[in-house]
């Protein structure tokens, strides 16, 4: 659905994205996740069709967005960071004349602005002016124009920026809702945001593809193995001595001992469950369980690991970038 | 066509919710109607005058068209008004859609730039019609109290002069708006093109060597003296709408340049 081929924008020298390449099939929804200023936005503004790449080629739906702008235009849905809105219309003001704009016949227009009302969560909302809209619904204005043309692509910039928590949730199960009829391609720097919503996501770090997988398979991928994290009542001899009997297990730590609690590290293969084993092993052996969980390594290590790796080896020495305090707040 | 006319309804709306445009158009009609009542009474005065003079010796008073004099004096005047509004009007077309993020959405739609310019660019010129409706109506009262009924030529080409100027104003200020996204900066750009554009030809001193007369020719307000005078000449017909275009075409090369949109 869409293709983009070794995609580079440049200003001037510097170079905002350099050689990106991915595919995304018809219904996926993609991730698109990076640290601030990482090409996340310019990538999507090519893709939109809002500005050329100095080099590469962009097709959406089967046009290429340059070649033939008004053809890929019309069926792409695109909502910048900042949504696209005139503050003096009403509601429905705004989305008749983005509808008219995109191409819809004005025959449809009525339903279409029902439809992405209602889906947006704007319904009653329609005589309002934007500029007396809070940040959480001039958002779903802003999405309810990317989507009013029933686009077979749509292009998110950092939907959830700027919601309350609750918002967030929100606007997660919308573009969950979403799945499947359209193809998303979604950019964020909030981590838990890309787990929960896309099928795969691309991990872009100053300007390049660094990981391109699912969420699922970027953890596993730096994890290797399994680790739990155990809290065990008893002799610490015996507790490492009990554990090493588990089978699959390769490696026990004693973390910490207080108390005649002990908090132990267990690290296994990762090749078969080990969980109820060790559980099993403690209360047989006589030993008194306190608490079990496993250590999982989340899309944060992963992103971290990545784009960190990536500065390591370009030993460039860029500034950093900003500071992320979004990406705390919110998870 | 569907895309051009929903450009110009949606510019004229947001004219009409923005205080500029009510602002403009309340300053046009006082200072427009402020010189419309001094003109108007100083010539009936020196008209009263020069009644009482032939008498006191006797003679016919000289006929005057007091219509056709008020009507020139009123186009010149409008003229040196528009010089200092039209910035006003047009700071905000490409500008205000930069600085709001707006640009993005007529960027990534299936829309033409000239769908874009072309739909701008009328809804400014029906404003300017807007501003120019109260000095119509004034002048239809002056030409229906006027015995025997005057000429109409002066007015339809003060009318036509008014409104090519104003035009060609218009689009320089368009073109000035598209290079920025502050609409300060905008207007204070098409303020400069349009004082370069008044006063080029004080330049030309008297000489006419090819240069004098090239900025003789291009001076903005010296083809529009003929038509307030009620005179209709092609080649200033010809001046303006060159005018209007190289500012919708320097506009399009403006929105092309991917550089500003970094």
């Amino acid at each position: 659905m869409i293709e983009a081929e070794h995609l580079t924008k440049r200003y001037g020298l510097l170079a905002a994205i350099e050689d990106v390449s991915f595919q995304v099939r018809q219904g996926e929804i993609l991730g698109f996740l990076g640290p601030n200023g990482a090409g996340k936005t310019t990538t999507m503004r090519i893709l939109a069709g809002f500005f050329p790449a100095t080099q590469g080629r962009a097709v959406v739906a089967g046009y290429d967005v340059f070649e033939q702008p008004l053809e890929a235009k019309s069926r792409v849905g695109y909502l910048p960071e900042n949504p696209p809105l005139y503050t003096e219309m009403t509601v429905d003001s705004y989305l008749r004349f983005v509808a008219t704009i995109k191409g819809v016949a004005s025959s449809d227009t009525p339903d279409r602005m029902e439809i992405v009302k209602d889906r947006c969560g704007l319904s009653g909302q329609g005589q309002r002016l934007i500029k007396h809209l809070s940040k959480g619904y001039r958002q779903r204005v802003g999405l309810a124009q990317a989507l009013i043309h029933d686009p077979d692509v749509l292009i998110l910039d950092e939907p959830t920026i700027g919601l309350d928590p609750k918002q967030i949730i929100e606007f997660r199960e919308l573009i969950g809702s979403l799945r499947g009829e359209h193809t998303i391609i979604l950019s964020t720097h909030i981590l838990p945001e890309v787990s929960m919503t896309c099928d795969r996501v691309i991990i872009i770090s100053r300007g390049r593809i660094v990981a391109v997988d699912s969420p699922q398979n970027l953890t596993s991928r730096i994890q290797g193995g399994e680790q739990i994290d155990l809290t065990v009542g008893g002799d610490t001899g015996r507790v490492k001595e009990l554990l090493n009997a588990v089978p699959h297990v390769t490696r026990v730590t004693v973390e910490a001992a207080e108390n005649g609690l002990s908090s132990v590290l267990v690290e296994a293969d990762g090749q078969a469950e080990v969980r109820h084993a060790v559980a099993r092993q403690m209360i047989h052996g006589g030993l008194d369980l306190y608490e079990l969980k496993v250590r999982s390594v989340s899309l944060e290590d992963v992103f971290v690991e990545l784009t960190t790796e990536e500065e390591a080896a370009e030993g460039t020495g860029r500034e950093e970038d900003e500071p992320d305090t979004q990406r705390e707040a919110v998870s | 066509m569907r895309n051009y006319f929903a450009i110009v309804s949606k510019e004229l709306y947001s004219f009409f919710v923005s205080p500029i445009a009510y602002v403009v158009l309340g300053v046009f009609f006082a200072v427009s109607g402020y010189f419309f009542f001094g003109i108007t009474t100083s010539i009936i005065e020196r008209v009263q005058q020069m009644g009482f003079q032939s008498q006191q010796f006797g003679s016919a008073p000289p006929p005057v068209d007091v219509f056709s004099v008020i009507t020139s004096n009123i186009f010149s005047i409008i003229s040196t008004i528009f010089l200092l509004l039209m910035p006003l009007i047009t700071m905000g077309v490409f500008a205000e859609e930069k600085k709001r993020g707006t640009v993005e959405l007529l960027f990534t739609s299936p829309l033409t730039h000239l769908q874009l310019i072309l739909g701008k660019f009328t809804a400014v010129m029906v404003f300017l019609l807007v501003m120019l409706v109260p000095t119509i109506l004034k002048l239809c009262l002056l030409y229906f109290y006027s015995d025997p009924l005057p000429p109409l030529s002066p007015v339809l080409n003060g009318f036509l002069g008014a409104f090519l100027l104003g035009g060609s104003l218009l689009s320089l200020g368009i073109f000035a708006s598209s290079l920025t996204e502050s609409q300060i900066v905008a207007g204070i750009l098409s303020f400069g093109f349009i004082i370069i554009l008044w006063v080029v030809d004080w330049m030309a001193g008297t000489g006419s060597t090819l240069g004098n007369e090239v900025l003789r020719y291009l001076s903005i307000m010296s083809h529009y003296e003929d038509f307030t005078k009620g005179v209709l000449d092609t080649s200033h017909v010809f001046f303006y709408l060159s005018l209007i275009f190289m500012g919708l075409f320097l506009t399009s090369v403006s929105l092309n340049s991917p550089k500003w949109r970094s």
